[in-house]
């Protein structure tokens, strides 16, 4: 192939061949057998129906999947933690712009105050939200919206990688656990045998959900075209393998529910989180344009833009803020249902804002927009749940105070996290500030952190998933006391 | 715990996975198959569908100025006009340019995983090209990454570690990954021309990106005994390390477009202490001076050491391989070669039952050259790499991909394995004979159950599936 051929061209060539093509079974674009159609609904259908049959009914021997999921006593309460990785910039996402030093750090990053033109939206006449946080705005002011400020781990250090640790182990130093507070706390809770209590979306799983307690992952899929022989032959094939056999177990019961199916019938159209494919790979579980036939171009052309700093004009950014409705469209399937788990978790990504960040419009603008349409979308698809759930929203440390040599902030300190959701107890803006000024900054640099992340977590698994205390100070939460769960964070 | 020279060992663990007649191939001294891959020079890759980084870069710093333009336009216009329609049309060239060379290179390093005779050379190109992680979703990274992996790590994979490293710190693959191109010395000549400049807003000053990562990620590890202090100051030593050209307005003009080029003007003067040791300000030579300490420091040895173990041999490696890598690295100057032969010496490296869990990648690899499957299909090759979420040169951090079986074996990775295997099994099921393939690929790994399994498929289609999500291909 020629390297400067406009793959556009090439690529859209591809998926209209296969259409036609593929059923002689030609190679118009070899290998095509990438591009199994994942819409085939037949096939897709006889295999629900033997993830239906087999999972829940034939019971072979090691078609029983011991996913089930459980929610706590009769809690109807919801909880999803949403990871912000690369550390925001909490000095964007929730302008002090009543500071008098904001204005002369930042600069050219500095938001406005509300009322002028791209300012922040109002909160309580000091801070500020983001302008691209419409939504967030509304459940401010819908009383749902608990913003958290100058907050931090108690990690002190600037590596992503450990402070990520940090955030999702939940204790005091990186690598010091190898399972996360969140599975812990699952692991605390009084559970029927063999019920999952939470689920991780995405391909892969995050340290937060790692641990004792039985939980899943689920990401969507692209190529069902597995018929059901083959499907149980491979689970023979791992009978002598524990640990894959329980993870196909996991994928195909999980799978199930995703799509739709309950337990007495079986959803007879397309599902909805697979119909939706997507158009765009920014969820971690890189999703698969080819695959899709969800016009590659215009997907490659997101995910690819997504970091493009100032070679993205803001009338591109259309579309972007579709980049989590996915993501958030499966949480909420997971955890409407009333048998469902209670607990969910993904990623957020492209946080790390180094250079050219942005300020009203630009980088982070257009991620922190996704980001509020995603979280529109789960309140959306959550229906009545909405009134049950809780959302956390959190990152490993915050950013410099100053704007860096290259418009934009290096690794910093304290920063934001959000509480949201029909069970908050919002309206508020819960920050001890400590002031911008050189002598008030952490190190001469950065945001000083006043409050402790862990007394939110706490707060919010005390009151919401009825975590016992003992259990938050000694497995979840070790060597926490001094962090103080913050009270009545909940509607009671 | 069972340790045994088995080829199948060989071919998997430090390998790509056997193409068929490679386990017959290797014989009875698997080490000595590995150890001759390490001598002579390390194989490149080149064709004319590749083509430098320079050149490469050269092409997108000329669209971003037309895409500057079109902005400028674009703004200045009252109503939806032409100018803006030619602002889209500039963005998208962007795209135009740098995802046909990024496919090239995907494409070009995925047959050269299928194709190779030397498969441990290019395991290791794997590793460092993931130790040096540069990430394909920041967008001028897209067109450059696969020239990163071609043009700093393949010809130092068989040389030194300070040699690799230099190299890759100074690719502009890298220096813009890391925002190091626009790092200035707030003591600069171009710093002080701005600031007594009326009216100027902007303040020019470092981005201590890379000097962390570098320290961080790339040599000493977190923990390896740095402070705030050495990476800001280490920033301000490799300010001035940027490209050539004049993508950046005035102040980064001059330079080969492209090419990496040292900046005095925005340079940082004056000596600097880096981890308590002075260094004069020589311009360019003070970083790279810097450079070669941190190649040869203890903490570098350990880290990098445990680094391969964990990749080569277990999650947790046991500390007294780590302990031979390491020594072997600080006594031979960090010599790559002395180092891999350690690694191959260790006793724990063949350790059986099978340790690790595959890379979606070593998994895709491994079944091209298996089945010696054509790897001409550009995206759609390629997508397979994306269904299972690792889509090449796109680990999304400076870290690289991680490295434990628990990062990649999660039931929802699982499926989508299966599901690839599926529909490959229905490709090539009617040609391919999978219970002829089997032992090949897997020799004494090879279980009776999955021979079994695969002798009383239903079809050739489903018998290659089953290869494909035996346990024993699963892992190495």
């Amino acid at each position: 192939m020629n390297p400067f051929t406009p793959s556009a061209a090439t690529a859209a060539t591809c998926g209209a061949e296969f259409r036609s093509v593929a059923a002689n079974g030609g190679p118009p674009c070899s290998p095509v057998w990438l591009q199994q159609p994942y819409d085939d609904a037949m096939r897709l259908l006889k295999r629900r129906a033997f993830l239906h049959a087999g999972a829940f009914a034939l019971g072979g021997a090691f078609l029983t999947s011991r996913l089930a999921f459980a929610r706590t006593g009769t809690s109807k309460s919801r909880f999803v933690f949403i990871i912000m990785r690369g550390a925001l910039d909490g000095l964007a996402a929730v302008p002090p712009y009543g500071d008098s030093d904001y204005a002369g750090l930042r600069r050219e990053l500095a938001l406005k105050a509300p009322g002028a033109p791209g300012g922040a939206l109002p909160l309580n006449g000091f801070f500020g939200l983001h302008p691209s946080l419409g939504f967030l705005h509304d459940s401010y002011t819908a009383r749902e919206l608990v913003v958290f400020h100058a907050i931090a781990s108690p990690y002190r250090e600037r590596s992503h990688f450990d402070g990520q640790d940090v955030l999702e182990n939940g204790s005091l130093q990186p690598h010091a656990v190898q399972t996360g507070w969140l599975n812990r706390a699952l692991a605390s809770l009084q559970t029927p045998r063999g019920k999952e209590l939470g689920v991780a979306l995405g391909q892969n799983f995050p340290l937060v959900m790692s641990g004792p307690a039985s939980v899943t992952s689920w990401s969507p899929s692209k190529l069902a075209t597995l018929d059901d022989d083959t499907l149980e032959r491979i689970t023979d094939l791992y009978a002598g393998d524990p640990l894959l056999a329980s993870r196909l177990a996991d994928a195909l019961a999980a799978d199930a529910i995703a799509n739709g199916a309950t337990d007495t019938e079986m959803n007879p159209t397309v599902p909805d989180v697979i119909a939706n494919g997507t158009s765009d790979a920014s969820m971690s579980s890189a999703v698969p344009h080819d695959v899709a036939h969800a016009a590659p171009q215009a997907a490659s052309t997101n995910a690819q833009s997504d970091a493009a700093g100032d070679v993205q004009p803001n009338q591109l950014q259309r579309g972007k803020p579709m980049r989590y409705t996915e993501v958030a469209r499966a949480a909420a399937s997971f955890l409407r249902r009333d048998d469902g788990p209670q607990v969910a978790v993904f990623d957020t990504t492209g946080w790390d804002t180094h250079a050219n960040e942005g300020s009203a419009e630009g980088q982070l603008a257009g991620r922190l927009a996704a980001l509020d349409a995603g979280l529109r979308t789960l309140k959306d698809e959550l229906g009545p749940a909405w009134a049950d759930t809780a959302v956390l929203l959190a990152t490993e440390f915050g950013r410099t105070a100053a704007t860096n040599g290259t418009r934009g902030t290096d690794h910093g300190t304290a920063t934001t996290a959000f509480l949201l959701g029909g069970a908050v107890q919002g309206g508020r803006v819960l920050a001890d500030w400590p002031g911008l000024s050189s002598h008030a900054l952490y190190q001469g640099r950065d945001l000083k952190p006043t409050a402790d992340l862990r007394s939110v977590l706490k707060g919010v698994l005390s009151e919401h998933l009825l975590v016992a205390s003992s259990s938050l100070e000694s497995s979840v939460f070790p060597n926490s006391s001094e962090a103080r769960p913050i009270k009545d964070l909940l509607r009671s | 715990m069972l340790e045994r020279f088995s080829p199948a060992i060989a071919a998997n663990r430090f390998g790509l996975g056997a193409k068929p007649g490679e386990l017959a191939q290797i014989g009875s001294q698997p080490r000595d198959w590995l150890y001759a891959q390490l001598s002579g020079a390390a194989p490149l890759l080149t064709g004319p569908e590749l083509h430098s980084s320079a050149e490469t870069l050269a092409r997108g710093l000329e669209v971003r100025r037309e895409l500057r333009a079109a902005k400028r336009a674009a703004a200045e216009a009252t109503s939806d006009s032409d100018d803006k329609a030619n602002a889209v049309a500039a963005f998208m060239k962007i795209g135009q340019v740098y995802r046909p060379i990024y496919i090239a290179e995907a494409t070009a390093r995925l047959r050269q995983g299928v194709i190779t005779d030397r498969p441990f050379v290019e395991r290791l190109t794997y590793f460092w090209t993931n130790h040096f992680a540069v990430s394909v979703d920041k967008n001028l990274v897209l067109g450059l990454a696969g020239s990163l992996e071609r043009e700093a790590i393949r010809p130092n994979v068989l040389g030194h570690f300070s040699d690799m490293l230099l190299a890759v710190e100074r690719h502009p693959a890298m220096l813009l990954y890391l925002d190091n191109h626009l790092s200035v010395g707030p003591h600069s000549r171009a710093a002080g021309l701005l600031a007594r400049r009326q009216g100027s807003q902007r303040r020019l000053g470092i981005n201590e990106n890379l000097a962390r990562e570098t320290l961080e990620l790339h040599t000493l590890g977190v923990g390896g005994g740095y402070t705030q202090a050495d990476v800001t100051t280490f920033a301000e030593v490799i300010t001035g390390w940027s490209i050539g050209g004049d993508g950046y307005g005035r102040r980064f003009a001059g330079g080969k477009p492209g090419e990496f080029v040292f900046r005095p003007e925005i340079h940082e003067p004056g000596a600097k202490v880096v981890l308590g040791k002075r260094y004069t300000d020589t311009g360019y030579d003070q970083g790279v001076a810097v450079l070669r300490d941190l190649a040869a420091k203890p903490a570098t040895a350990h880290f990098i050491a445990t680094k391969l173990a964990r990749h080569f041999i277990a999650d947790d490696p046991p500390t007294r391989a780590v302990e031979h890598v390491a020594n072997a690295f600080l006594s031979s100057n960090g010599h790559l070669p002395t180092v891999y032969r350690a690694l191959v010496d260790s006793p724990d490296a063949w350790a059986q039952p099978l340790p690790k869990y595959k890379t979606p990648n070593d998994y895709v690899v491994s079944t091209f050259r298996g089945l010696q499957l054509p790897a001409e299909g550009g995206r759609a090759s390629l997508a397979a790499f994306e269904v299972m979420g690792q889509r090449t040169y796109s680990p999304g951090s400076p870290a690289g991909w991680p490295d434990k079986s628990a990062d990649w074996d999660g039931a929802s990775a699982l499926i989508k394995r299966i599901e690839w295997a599926d529909a490959v099994g229905q490709r090539v099921g009617s040609r391919l004979d999978a219970k002829e393939l089997a032992p090949q690929l897997l020799g004494d790994n090879l279980t009776p159950a999955t021979r079994t399994a695969i002798s009383r498929a239903a079809s050739g289609a489903q018998a290659i599936t089953l290869l494909l999500s035996s346990p024993e291909f699963m892992r190495r």
